[in-house]
């Protein structure tokens, strides 16, 4: 038996390690995907007045704090038992597309675009985001551009980009300004002009990853996300959809304060990440999928035009559903263009403007469960609190756990494919992570990564000793 | 019967004041400033804080200038090296007591604790924080006591006893153990002295004491609704 251990895996936010056995003839036998740190918001938070988890909880990550105080503030929400006013929906899910524009482009152009640009097997010295701007200047000045774009909403509705806390139980703590939503509007054009740029670019560069599309972790799974009644894609509201790998829905429109119904979480052996599961199959066998992917095999359509005709192309190419997670890439950027058009519509609507948009009140419910889709898939805060407010158990169920199952069955997947374990060769290897990578996993949520991001790789023989070993320099 | 004029030194600067006024008095009526955190204008001064440390020539001891009386021809320093890194210490004495965390809390950016840090450019503390395990006593219906951002300043304890008269607040315990209790060492909803008037919330310069309901950098303390009270207070007596 030998063993190869990717740690840390590169290019994705947070802290993980691979580990892949090999047996004697230099074949895979089995995959491990840890994730190696451990937060403990869950445990720490016990005691805290419950209107303070907003601003707690965005702390889990500085990517997309908005995700955590939104959903933290729906289960607050749920427990004052109010109706937030019209407008403060709408801001918070004015905010939110912005945050789903700024994340998606991190991840698409800045983590991943350097595997698809430059090469799985390129040089390992440049295969990162300023090999892009080498390269490919004007992509990486689109994929700047667009991140600024949604980070400059969410700076103009909430006054900071990263953890502002505008956002709070009840609604939003100031309204929009028409001079901030004017300003909105007159850079929206070009992120448009980006965004669909992009996604042509992405389309025609497609056909040259045929290996990556059948082997990148496309074992069928189901699928799940937020969707309105009618089947449209939903990020901020709406109810949990899953949708089985042969394409039926399974159920539909589960409410969030339901989701312990359906969701079981498995602690495994060799991860601080648990791999919750859809509980009418079980344990292992209930592995689904979230995030962009998810999102896109779970809605019928996206409801706004421009993205449903890509989301009608996507599926008309890759099946409805498409299993490939190396398909999660084109499924963000469908979502950017999604998020740009629902920009749109939410700032022509007068009512955004209105300037009520706080409710408040007490303690009028002892639990609460907000449930959002988050840029990496869907975000459930699940709060218990006594009745003076003091939280006495939470819960959260963060994107990347959903899609803990089929990660581990992906690296299987590739690993078995791509991997020679006689003689290591990198590219091989950064499969592995590109994989991984294309989940947008954010291990943050779990884990603090700091520092120099290194990779190390070692190839073990049967009794133990070193036999190859890649490390960056 | 006038009040007996004192002439006194602050940093140099020769000032007159009044018999009976502290060294900070005679300072903030000239215009002169000395930090201050456990201070609240018009309650009785307690030196908590050693911020307000100042030289006096003639001694080598550091005086807290909101409790020492002025005398006729003191001559007071208020900056100096010395003085700096002893307020300095003071203060990263204080953030490493107890679990200060300004990210996360309601009076972020309106901290006086904080504003303070900020002033005498403390970006870092150089002892160990002590992380002691402190409770939130979430019982009030409108208030909420939050140990773990307490600096025992007793602005609380005095505001209640001196203009509120209701003297709800006590501090208990010695030292590292002291601790800030309602009544009998009661959960302060439970409190049969409280009147729920809001004043030790407002008098507290960190989010120790905090209305309920705020979100983090949400509570802004009125701190000037205190002195307005002190000032009426003043002239119907």
């Amino acid at each position: 038996m030998k063993r190869i251990t990717i740690d840390p895996v590169t290019r994705i936010e947070g802290h993980a390690k691979i580990v892949i056995q090999l047996d004697d003839n230099g074949r895979v036998a089995g995959t491990e995907f840890h994730v190696t740190q451990v937060r403990g918001f869950e445990k720490f938070t016990e005691g805290r007045p419950f209107y303070e988890m907003p601003g707690i909880t965005a702390r889990i990550c500085g990517i997309c704090p908005i995700s955590h105080l939104l959903a933290s503030s729906k289960a607050c929400d749920a427990i004052l038992a109010v109706r937030i006013p019209p407008a403060a929906k709408k801001l918070r899910e004015l905010v939110h597309c912005a945050q789903m524009v700024q994340s998606h482009a991190l991840s698409f152009f800045y983590l991943s675009s350097p595997d698809l640009l430059l090469g799985m097997d390129s040089d390992m010295a440049t295969r990162n985001v300023l090999g892009v701007i080498a390269t490919h200047p004007e992509l990486a000045r689109d994929g700047i551009e667009l991140r600024k774009f949604g980070l400059q909403i969410i700076e103009g509705l909430a006054q900071e980009r990263v953890h502002p806390s505008w956002i709070v139980p009840g609604g939003v703590n100031s309204p929009l300004s028409g001079q901030v939503r004017d300003r909105i509007l007159s850079d929206l054009p070009s992120a448009k002009v980006i965004a669909d740029r992009t996604i042509q670019f992405f389309k025609k560069a497609i056909d040259n990853y045929k290996d990556e599309i059948e082997f990148f972790g496309s074992a069928p799974t189901m699928y799940a996300g937020l969707v309105d009644r009618k089947g449209n894609l939903q990020f901020y509201d709406g109810g949990l959809r899953f949708r089985a790998a042969s394409g039926e829905i399974v159920e539909d429109q589960i409410a969030p304060e339901d989701y312990a119904d359906w969701i079981g979480e498995a602690s495994l052996r060799e991860s601080y990440l648990k791999a919750p599961y859809f509980k009418p199959q079980g344990f292992p066998e209930g592995a689904y999928r979230v995030g962009p992917l998810g999102r896109i095999n779970a809605a019928d359509q996206c409801g706004t035009s421009k993205a449903d005709a890509e989301f009608a192309e996507f599926h008309q190419r890759f099946g409805s559903p498409a299993h490939s997670a190396f398909l999660y890439h084109y499924a963000r950027l469908i979502e950017i263009v999604h998020a740009l058009e629902k920009i749109e519509l939410l700032l022509a609507d007068p009512q955004i403007l209105d300037k009520h948009v706080r409710a408040t009140g007490g303690v009028n419910s002892l639990e609460g469960v907000g449930m959002i889709e988050a840029p990496r898939g869907t975000l459930i805060h699940h709060y218990k609190v006594n009745e003076q407010g003091g939280i006495i158990w939470a819960n959260l169920i963060v994107a990347t756990g959903h899609n803990n199952l089929a990660m581990g069955r992906g690296i299987q997947q590739v690993s078995e494919h791509f991997i020679d374990g006689n003689k290591l060769q990198e590219g091989m290897l950064n499969r592995v992570s590109a994989v991984v990578r294309a989940y947008d996993p954010c291990l943050s949520c779990s884990t603090h990564a700091l520092g120099e991001i290194a990779l190390r790789v070692q190839l073990m023989g049967a009794n133990g000793e070193l036999l190859d070993e890649i490390a960056t320099p | 019967m006038p009040q007996k004029k004192l002439s006194i030194r602050i940093d140099g600067e020769l000032i007159s004041a009044v018999e009976g006024q502290t060294i900070l008095q005679a300072a903030k009526a000239n215009g002169k400033y000395i930090p201050t955190l456990c201070d609240l204008e018009g309650l009785t001064p307690v030196g908590a804080c050693r911020l307000c440390i100042v030289e006096v020539s003639g001694t080598d001891r550091l005086f807290p200038a909101c409790t020492t009386p002025i005398q006729d021809g003191m001559s007071v320093t208020t900056t100096s090296k010395r003085l700096t890194q002893d307020r300095r210490i003071s203060l990263e004495l204080l953030l490493v007591e107890r679990n200060h965390v300004c990210a996360v809390c309601v009076s972020n950016g309106h901290c006086e604790l904080q504003s303070m840090a900020s002033a005498m450019g403390i970006s870092t503390v150089r002892f160990v924080y002590n992380y002691p395990k402190l409770g939130v006593d979430l019982s009030h219906p409108r208030f909420v006591l939050d140990h773990n951002r307490c600096i025992l300043c007793t602005r609380c304890v005095r505001v209640c006893a001196e203009l509120e008269g209701a003297h709800v607040w006590e501090v208990t315990s010695r030292g590292i153990h002291s601790r800030i209790v309602s009544d009998l060492n009661q959960k302060w909803g439970e409190s049969r002295g409280c009147t729920s008037c809001g004043k030790c919330v407002q008098a507290c310069p960190t989010g120790a004491l905090a209305e309920k309901g705020w979100a983090v950098e949400e509570m802004v303390k009125k701190n000037d609704k205190i002195s307005a009270l002190v000032h009426r207070r003043e002239v119907q007596v």
